[in-house]
């Protein structure tokens, strides 16, 4: 459940998606679910002259056993708090 | 509507109110993807690369998709797009990549038919 808690206090921020078929979404991070599905707004592709597949769709939901990374802000992520958040998991509370 | 696979918006209420009271009845666990506003078109990309364009009739926990007066737009290089008539179609939620809002205002400034691209790579997990 750690990584849903820490994704939903992404929620706003941009974000890169890379998916398991090589296309990568960019766009605002608008919501998460315990499946790690991931939907974004005002989504765009990052190579789109590759990948015109999705010139017309500007929120998608993406299905989150198709995510191979998501690309973070750099200011979204707090190394010290993952690591206690990470620790305190592994002890079971 | 609070809980479900955050869907619940892209399907119009009107048409599949039953099919909607079942799926609200269920117990989902997910949490709530909310508000896609009211489009009701939608574009599927499956792991096999295919891209589906349909009205989004139902929808479940896995994702699983009732799709209705669906196409497919095959891709290729070679000529334009091509519109592949489906009709009603039920994708099982395993296959399912991305599910996109399809904007029909910006959808219909797209030249479909002068467009070429490779065919989009399938899923490898």
């Amino acid at each position: 459940m750690l990584f849903f808690s820490y994704f939903k206090e992404l929620v706003g921020r941009e974000v890169t998606v890379e998916l398991k078929n090589d296309l990568a979404i960019r766009g605002t991070l608008h919501s998460v679910d315990q499946y790690l599905n991931i939907k974004l707004e005002n989504t765009r592709v990052v190579d789109q002259d590759k990948y015109p597949h999705m010139m017309s769709v500007r929120n998608c939901f993406i299905r989150g056993s198709v995510v191979r990374y998501v690309q973070l802000p750099p200011e979204g992520v707090d190394v010290e708090l993952l690591h206690d958040a990470t620790r305190r998991e592994a002890r079971g509370g | 509507m609070s809980s479900g696979t955050g869907l619940e918006s892209l399907v119009d209420p009107q048409v599949c109110a039953p099919l909607m009271q079942y799926i609200c009845c269920e117990q989902f666990n997910s949490l709530s993807l909310t508000t896609f506003l009211c489009a009701e078109t939608i574009s599927v990309i499956t792991n096999d690369g295919r891209n589906i364009v349909g009205v989004l009739k139902g929808f479940d926990q896995s994702t699983n998709i009732i799709l209705d007066e669906s196409h497919e737009r095959v891709f290729s290089t070679k000529e334009g797009v091509q519109q592949l008539v489906l009709g009603l179609y039920i994708i099982r939620g395993d296959n399912i990549s991305i599910v996109g809002e399809l904007d029909a205002d910006l959808d219909s400034t797209v030249e479909w038919s002068k467009m070429r691209a490779y065919p989009l790579k399938p899923v490898i997990h």
